[in-house]
């Protein structure tokens, strides 16, 4: 609620170059820029478009792994995955607010969800066909995010920072989480190996992709940087994230899908690092163009919650009316 | 006492199917819900009931032998073997639909719960102890949601309606003592349920009555699940909620 005063706000600033500079000397003594603080209309742009996203993929995110729930193996799975489910949604609910707190509303980005406007991240575009799928999530995908998240804690903007700070506590139960049903199931039946492999298989090279386009050609990083909204590259992260996961898989008898992948002494200024394939490009545009395997079928269940609930939603208004009109004619 | 036991095993699997049913439920709305708000209580209210099931059947395995664990209790037996009252396992057809079944069942279940505190079985009443609490919650936001729905919209009203219509003929299954139970009654393990009836009337008519709702007189009562004879949507809920178990037979997961 306390967004809701800067919503439809005048945002306008005058962007002088002594304004200009004045912001980036904030920015470079590491103070926090807060909701009420003047900040260059592109400055804005981006958090919008960043904090949105990110609150996009939450509640995307909930639709591959609420596949399982009805389905889950035993109930102690069960449980740990309807609460996975029910962090996601709420660091959704977080992180609407804090896109809020820039004048924007979340009816306003719910929409440019539904219309296909916004985007979400593309790894949810991928099918969860096998109850593996939900512990490749866990340990990969959120894995991945942590990566992408831990920095973002440090982000300029306060309200996206402190959101985050959170947010990668739960992502990093879920990581741990998702990483133990993979061992479980490697020390399963064969069948059970069999499934975990082939979730590996197919969530390795999506998850790389996570990172986005390699830096060069990222239209966004630069001016991020400066801003210290993003800390470290795509490519940077994505290094990280490799180098963290492989070891992992070794350590429960997995294969990674890459056959370039190797030890390479000399990265990482001479601290070692691995090497691996490349990624393939034309799939990643496809799936962010919209041409993946569940992308219409992501909104389309998005559209119809959204739709089927609106009866729900007006009722909601109206008994408030209601009982504000009878407390004031009484 | 080795007959009170069967009798007292049979009872908390009767309870925890009727938890975990509705929990399964409730959990098929996870991510579909009419607002975000919605999505995080719903799953929290589902995680409620089904970690009451957990405890319900892990008791219930514990004093049978052991030779069972909760899984074995949830995952494998067939549909007549479930006690859950028909209420619990219909479908959700839409939110007007959902929230009055939780209330229904919430209802009935705060006075069991209030009642099973003071319960000669002290590990049952230490599972009321925990339980108590959560229903006094779901019976609050479920009947908010009620009242807000019935006294919202035209739209919103008649689902609601046709809501209470089609439920509440399954709700006198709720307040069906089986004489099996009843020694347990007697030796004050589990209070007796069909005297609850009337402390779930006057939740019911608490909330009706701000949800501008009639409470409808019901000429033909429907009920089966108490003893096992179920509904044909409840075997596709078996074949979902079972298919890992049944699919890979011994696993562990």
């Amino acid at each position: 609620m306390y967004s809701q005063g800067l919503l439809g706000a005048n945002t306008d600033t005058d962007e002088t170059e002594d304004f200009l500079a004045a912001f980036q000397a904030r920015i470079d003594a590491e103070e926090k820029i807060e909701p009420n603080d003047p900040m260059p209309a592109a400055y804005r742009k981006t958090l919008i478009r960043m904090i949105s996203q990110h609150a996009h993929s939450e509640i995307v995110g909930m639709l591959p792994e609420g596949n399982w729930i009805t389905r889950a193996p035993s109930l102690r799975r069960k449980v740990a995955l309807l609460a996975k489910v029910q962090d996601e949604g709420g660091h959704g609910l977080y992180l609407y607010s804090a896109a809020e707190t820039l004048g924007v509303s979340r009816e306003q980005l719910t929409e440019e969800l539904l219309s296909g406007k916004a985007k979400y991240s593309s790894i949810f575009n991928y099918p969860t066909p096998t109850w593996a799928d939900i512990g490749a999530i866990g340990w990969l995908v959120d894995g991945a995010a942590i990566m992408n998240q831990v920095p973002l804690c440090r982000c300029s903007y306060g309200p996206y920072a402190r959101a985050m700070i959170r947010v990668c506590k739960e992502e990093s139960f879920h990581q741990r989480q998702g990483y133990e049903l993979m061992r479980k199931l490697t020390r399963g039946t064969d069948e059970q190996k069999a499934m975990a492999q082939d979730a590996l298989n197919r969530w390795w090279w999506p998850s790389l992709m996570m990172f986005g386009p390699s830096d060069t050609d990222s239209q966004h990083s630069d001016q991020s940087m400066k801003w210290k909204i993003k800390r470290f590259t795509n490519d940077e992260l994505r290094q990280k994230f490799v180098d963290a996961t492989v070891p992992q898989a070794e350590l429960i008898g997995l294969t990674m899908p890459d056959e370039h992948l190797s030890w390479n002494e000399s990265k990482n200024n001479g601290e070692g690092g691995y090497d691996f394939g490349e990624i393939d490009w034309d799939e990643f545009w496809r799936v962010v163009k919209g041409h993946g395997m569940m992308n219409k079928d992501r909104i389309a269940t998005r559209k119809k919650a959204w739709d089927d609930g609106a009866w729900v939603r007006e009722a909601a208004l109206a008994h408030a009316r209601k009982t504000r009109e009878r407390k004031e004619a009484a | 006492m080795a007959g009170n036991n069967t009798q007292l095993v049979s009872m908390l699997v009767q309870i925890a199917d009727d938890h975990l049913i509705l929990g399964h439920r409730l959990s098929e709305w996870c991510g579909h819900a009419p607002m975000l708000e919605e999505d995080l209580s719903m799953p929290n209210m589902a995680l409620d009931l089904i970690g009451q099931a957990r405890q319900l059947y892990t008791l219930a395995a514990e004093l049978e032998g052991g030779q069972r664990t909760e899984d074995d209790l949830a995952y494998l037996r067939s549909d007549r073997e479930y006690r859950n009252c028909l209420l619990v396992e219909k479908g959700n057809v839409d939110f007007a639909h959902t929230m009055l079944k939780q209330f229904y069942f919430a209802a009935f279940m705060k006075p069991f719960w209030q009642q099973s505190l003071n319960s000669t079985h002290k590990a049952f009443a230490a599972i009321a102890g925990k339980a108590v609490k959560e229903i006094s919650y779901h019976i609050r936001h479920c009947g908010e949601w009620i009242i807000r729905l019935g006294d919202g919209t035209e739209e919103s009203a008649a689902r609601t309606r046709a809501a209470v219509a089609e439920l509440h003929p399954y709700t006198q299954e709720l307040f069906w003592m089986d004489p099996r139970h009843r020694s347990l009654v007697t030796s004050g393990v589990i209070p007796d349920v069909s005297l609850i009836a009337s402390d779930w009337q006057s939740t019911v008519d608490r909330v009706f009555r701000e949800a501008r709702l009639s409470v409808p007189d019901v000429e033909y009562p429907l009920s089966g699940g108490r003893e096992g004879r179920h509904t044909e949507e409840f075997g596709l809920l078996l074949a979902e909620l079972q298919y890992m178990q049944r699919t890979y037979p011994g696993a562990q997961w």
